[in-house]
């Protein structure tokens, strides 16, 4: 147990930039939704996972719809007390605690400020240990859970609980309600007890964003080191390539982002070329010709000064960037997680081996 | 009829006189004084004695002024001010300028959030709360606050609610109340476009004496048939009164004079800018003859805000930039440099600091003061020399391109003698004598604009249709802003698909621009 405040904020949200992997969008916004709610109601306690009881009711905070209606409307900061009444009422139980879905972008920030405002702890845990971008690509959907019972409210104080039959539906129906509500919507889904959160969870994961966040902030202050060996080191990451981008091609397709950037070799990798694949995250490294990583494993480009994550809308011309690929959370290595998000699943024609395995004899 | 056109930078206060023909008829460069008005008036007077030019010819004078800039960054003479954001229940979980640092924060006296604002489609979503507003105000009017920042959640797809709570404003606190309203700010994003709007209230004294310094100095030196105008950072014109309404404007619009002047100068539409100052050096993009604006939220004084800006990108290279050798034989230029004292310090002038400036002398690329007095400067650390500065500019010249293409670059600036002539990258590099005002020169010759944006349903209004219509509203702003009719285009016209709504929502954005009547 320990309290979040201000400046740790502030780092997790910077570590959870790089943890969404090229997406999950700016967490600006969802910041100064946390920053706003701990000024006014105090630093919220974090449990570790074990110290959630197995029955306790554990709810992920998250929202949906257009991030640009949400940079408009922000949170009205009532939408949390309804989410929790809406709930427990249909749970017959209190909420215990809240928790992120996935870490990148606002829904790494917004469960803090929901904590807050009601005065419950945080979860140190998440369903994705980094950014995806379809509803059922969880860890919870592993062990059989389901994103509904789905609790819906908007800024005015509507709200809806509703059961679905597949996921397909749950979009749909979550989709026609965040339109009704004016664009976006406070959400909790995949609603659990303690016991399957301990189970299925990426356990430590705000911990890992607050570590990855400070590590970045301080990346030119490590005595002995390179800031580059500096960063690898701390983030456990594989140096996968270090070039200037020379090429950007995207493409909007049925609400995703899909594109490719180029990247021309700087430094040691002057010479080389390498690419990235991405939709709205990144999902395959290629050096040389040859397949680096592949998702779900995190595919990470971080300024090659600054070490600040470099998401695939920030992608332009001329950037220099380091390409970096971190180890997924183990759970998404198996069977039934490639089926959710393994390189097949996202129509890249691979099996997938791991990072490490793919690193072995340099990059 | 003569245009004057003057710039006030941090180190230098420039001033030209263009003639009808647009053609350059007199420059001069002047050292900035802490008080404006006399080193605008040092200007008008040095460029006037120069010319010869008759005072009662001068049309139309132009200032482009650090003043506002200065001001956040210092945090000196802004004015206390009230903050009214209109948008509960949306919105209460950021209040107002949540992540100010505390001694900025202390501008705003009082702050509330009161009912109303819209949805992305322009339907309520909440009536406008006037009796807490009005409450506000009252309390505003007891405390003696003469400013007031309001911002409404989605005002720049309806602004009623804000231009009632202005209307409100005045009938309370009296009509010299100073209002700013965030939809005739920024653009999309409240916190930002409300930031900038916070800004632009606490501005009003500045904006105040630095416009009644400006038009003091040009009646004390007879100039009275000019029409006066202060230089915006998009590269366009606004009214003195416009500028006491919208100082937040003026920010940043030294870069883009520079940007604009050089285009000016080189007759090029699409090109590369280089401005290499003292210290630095400005890179900044023309496309279509105006100034790239920046995709990425504007920092000023550690406050984000989201209005326009030039896309500039700076580097610590200038004509001061001390050169180094290390130990291993390899050459260092700047960041550092010896900056204003550059003809005390300097090797060519009799000082002690070897700079980029000696480099461009020892290596016969400038003729400046004394080339005896380099002459030691070896062959070989002159050549590394001039190869570091070559990489630092040929690597931020390729960072401002869009495509591997090679580019046109226009240098100019004091300091453009240290760049050699032929750069990777460039397709052409071009300079002109009066390179070294060309900020001046941009502020004489910029146009007025106007600029519109909406959300629009392509399912509703089909694209051309909508296109047409916001062309129309664009250029009327033009208008409104003093341009003629006849002169007015579009400069800038942008629709960007918005993912996840229903039907082909799009963010539509035009800029209209037109010559001054």
């Amino acid at each position: 147990m320990r309290k979040i405040g201000i400046p740790e904020i502030e780092d997790i949200a910077l570590g959870a930039a790089l943890l969404g992997a090229g997406g999950g969008g700016d967490p600006y916004v969802g910041k100064l939704v946390a920053i706003g709610a701990v000024q006014e109601c105090g630093p919220v306690t974090m449990l570790d996972p074990d110290e959630v009881p197995d029955d306790a009711l554990v709810v992920p905070i998250a929202m949906m719809g257009a991030p640009t209606v949400l940079c408009e409307k922000a949170i009205g900061g009532g939408e949390y007390k309804t989410l929790y009444e809406t709930v427990s009422t249909f749970y017959g139980k209190p909420i215990y605690a809240f928790m992120p879905i996935e870490a990148g972008g606002v829904n790494s920030m917004l469960p803090i400020a929901a904590a807050a405002r009601l005065g419950l702890p945080l979860v140190d845990c998440d369903g994705m240990g980094r950014a995806f971008p379809e509803l059922q690509m969880v860890t919870f959907t592993i062990g059989g859970g389901s994103a509904t019972p789905m609790a819906m409210v908007d800024e005015k104080g509507n709200s809806c609980i509703f059961r679905t039959v597949t996921n397909k539906w749950t979009e749909e129906m979550a989709r026609a309600v965040t339109m009704a509500c004016g664009g976006s919507v406070s959400v909790s889904l995949y609603a659990m007890e303690g016991r399957f959160m301990k189970e299925y969870g990426v356990r430590g994961i705000v911990t890992r964003s607050e570590t990855l966040g400070s590590a970045i902030r301080k990346v030119k202050e490590t005595a002995g080191k390179t800031p580059e060996e500096a960063f690898l080191e701390i983030t456990e990451g594989f140096r996968l390539f270090k070039g200037k981008i020379s090429d950007v091609l995207r493409e909007v397709r049925s609400g995703f982002n899909f594109g490719k950037v180029v990247l021309d070799g700087i430094g040691e990798d002057k010479g080389k070329t390498a690419y990235v694949e991405f939709q709205n995250e990144n999902l395959t490294a290629v050096v040389e010709g040859r397949l680096m990583a592949t998702t779900p494993d995190l595919i990470c480009l971080v300024d090659t000064e600054t070490f600040t994550p470099v998401p695939t809308d920030a992608l332009k011309y001329g950037k220099r960037v380091l390409v970096v690929g971190l180890k997924c959370f183990p759970l998404w290595r198996t069977p039934e997680g490639l089926k959710l998000v393994g390189p097949r699943y996202f129509g890249v024609d691979t099996d997938y081996i791991p990072l490490e395995e793919r690193c072995k004899g340099g990059c | 009829m003569y245009k004057l056109g003057i710039d006030v930078g941090g180190t230098n206060t420039d001033a030209v006189l263009i003639d009808e023909n647009l053609k350059v008829v007199a420059s001069v460069k002047q050292h900035t004084t802490a008080n404006i008005y006399d080193g605008i008036l040092n200007a008008v007077r040095a460029v006037l004695d120069q010319s010869g030019v008759n005072r009662a010819e001068i049309g139309q004078a132009m200032l482009g002024t650090t003043h506002c800039t200065n001001a956040i960054v210092e945090r000196k003479h802004l004015a206390p001010i009230g903050v009214l954001r209109i948008g509960a229940p949306a919105s209460r979980g950021i209040p107002p300028m949540v992540d100010w640092s505390p001694d900025l924060r202390r501008i705003a006296v009082q702050t509330a959030v009161v009912g109303g604002g819209f949805e992305y489609d322009g339907k309520e979503l909440a009536p406008f709360d006037a009796a807490a507003a009005a409450a506000f105000f009252e309390e505003l009017r007891e405390k003696g606050v003469r400013s007031v920042a309001i911002s409404c959640v989605f005002s720049t797809v309806r602004s009623d609610h804000e231009v009632e709570a202005a209307r409100l404003c005045r009938e309370i606190m009296g009509e010299d109340v100073h209002v700013s309203i965030s939809s005739e700010i920024g653009s999309m994003g409240l916190i930002e476009r409300e930031n900038a709007t916070i800004l632009n209230a606490s501005l009003y004294q500045v904006a105040q004496s630095f416009t009644e310094g400006f038009a003091q100095s040009l009646a004390d030196e007879g100039i009275t048939n000019a029409q006066v105008y202060l230089s915006q950072n998009d590269g366009t014109l606004m009214t003195m009164d416009y500028a006491r309404r919208y100082p937040i404007l003026t920010i940043a619009c030294g870069p883009t004079n520079s940007i604009r002047g050089a285009c000016y100068l080189s007759r090029l539409k699409n090109a590369v800018v280089i401005d290499v100052g003292g210290t630095t050096t400005d890179l900044g993009v023309i496309q279509n003859g105006f100034p790239r604006e920046s995709g990425v939220a504007v920092t000023i004084g550690g406050v984000r805000t989201n209005f326009r800006m030039p896309d500039v990108v700076s580097i610590g290279l200038g004509g001061g930039s001390i050169v180094r050798q290390r130990e291993d034989g390899t050459v260092t230029v700047g960041p550092d440099s010896v900056g204003y004292q550059i003809t005390e310090k300097a090797l060519c002038f009799g000082g002690d600091v070897c700079t980029a400036t000696d480099i461009a002398v020892r290596l016969g690329m400038a003729e400046l003061g004394d080339r005896a007095l380099v002459a030691h400067l070896s062959e070989d650390f002159a050549q590394k020399a001039l190869d570091a500065i070559r990489t630092l500019c040929e690597d931020s010249l390729d960072a401002m391109k869009v495509s591997s293409e090679d580019v046109d670059v226009i240098l100019v600036g004091g300091g453009s003698i240290i760049l050699p002539q032929k750069l990777a990258g460039a397709r052409s590099v071009t300079q002109d004598e009066f390179g070294s005002v060309a900020n001046a020169i941009g502020s004489a010759i910029s146009k007025v604009s106007g600029t519109y944006e909406q959300l629009i349903d392509y399912d509703k209004t089909p694209r051309e249709e909508a296109l047409e219509k916001a062309k129309a509203e664009a250029a009327e702003l033009a208008v409104a802003a003093g341009a003629i009719r006849e002169t007015v285009e579009i400069i800038d016209a942008e629709d960007v698909p918005l993912q996840y709504y229903p039907g082909n929502t799009v963010r539509v954005k035009i800029k209209a621009a037109g010559d001054l009547a």
